[in-house]
């Protein structure tokens, strides 16, 4: 099994992302630039957190267009497990691999903290591990989620919600809410199941000697998902 | 040439949080009239030529985002 972190201009979470999947996860990684149109001899998407062209214009607007993009849409759409993270999430809802988009925090404040995380569809390959709330780190200035009535409902009666906010103790509150997103939605599946997007990093909390390898409880996704494929 | 403007704008029904503070520092300057403030983008386009189909495609592909944005087209010169 091999995954590609793709890389754009502006992207700086690609080594995190690179160093987790192969020292921790164990399965080899590799990077592919932006530019590359090509996915041949990889298994699996890593689409990482950054600053993508400066988030001008949009967040992930930009990065939304390169010609990789298109790979991934279609990795996407055979099935393959395809991972955004944080920057990563919101280029993945700028191509509309994933419904909705992400807004500025409500309190317009870049948050860098750690906050709590309940897997709320327990039966999917990139959540059925996460069975306890797990705190797992933020850093993100625009990562108040928002979607049309429609496509929430859709996304609340399909199990796609992946992700909540919570507190410690596992509760969905307003407090425990970081930055206004709707139902306090942290991350979504697409309707298959094998991409999801969430903007808290799991990526940074692999291993033991980071304080945390809770994260592994997600990222192995990649395995579990391309165990269906 | 042909200078055209997009006007790009949060949906009314989202909420501008940037325009939120803006609204409040206003009424903070004893501007007490102002009850909301929304920020919205303004991109000025040098076009050779004026075809309002594809700069609604310039609109619809990159420029807003339809989830969370309307916009406006308006030939400037």
């Amino acid at each position: 099994m091999k995954i590609a972190v793709i890389q754009f201009p502006g992207s700086n979470c690609d080594q995190d992302a690179l160093f987790s999947l192969r020292n921790d996860l164990k399965v080899e990684a590799d990077y592919v630039w932006h530019g590359e149109s090509n996915l041949a001899g990889f298994d699996g998407v890593f689409v990482p957190g950054g600053f993508t062209y400066g988030d001008y214009l949009r967040c992930g607007a930009i990065a939304a267009q390169s010609s990789v993009m298109a790979e991934v849409k279609r990795f996407a759409e055979e099935g393959r497990p395809v991972l955004g993270v944080c920057n990563g999430f919101q280029i993945l809802c700028e191509t509309g691999i994933l419904p909705g988009a992400l807004l500025p925090n409500i309190n317009e404040r870049f948050i860098c903290d750690s906050i709590h995380l309940k897997a709320e569809n327990q039966s999917s390959p990139w959540t059925e591990q996460v069975k306890d709330p797990i705190a797992v780190p933020i850093a993100h200035g625009e990562g108040r989620f928002i979607a049309s009535q429609d496509e929430l409902s859709k996304l609340e009666n399909e199990h796609q919600v992946a992700f909540r906010y919570c507190s410690k103790n596992g509760e969905i509150t307003p407090e425990a809410n970081p930055n206004g997103s709707l139902n306090n939605i942290a991350g979504i599946l697409n309707s298959k199941g094998n991409v999801l997007g969430m903007m808290p990093h799991p990526e940074r909390i692999t291993s033991k000697i980071l304080g945390s390898d809770a994260g592994l409880l997600i990222v192995s996704g990649f395995q579990r998902v391309l165990a269906t494929v | 040439m042909v200078t055209v403007r997009v006007n790009v704008n949060l949906k009314p029904s989202l909420l501008d949080s940037a325009g939120r503070t803006v609204t409040k520092s206003l009424v903070d300057l004893n501007f007490s009239e102002v009850s909301d403030a929304r920020i919205g983008k303004t991109i000025t386009l040098q076009l050779e030529n004026y075809d309002e189909a594809r700069v609604k495609a310039m609109c619809d592909k990159l420029l807003a985002n339809p989830v969370i944005e309307d916009y406006s087209i308006e030939v400037v010169s």
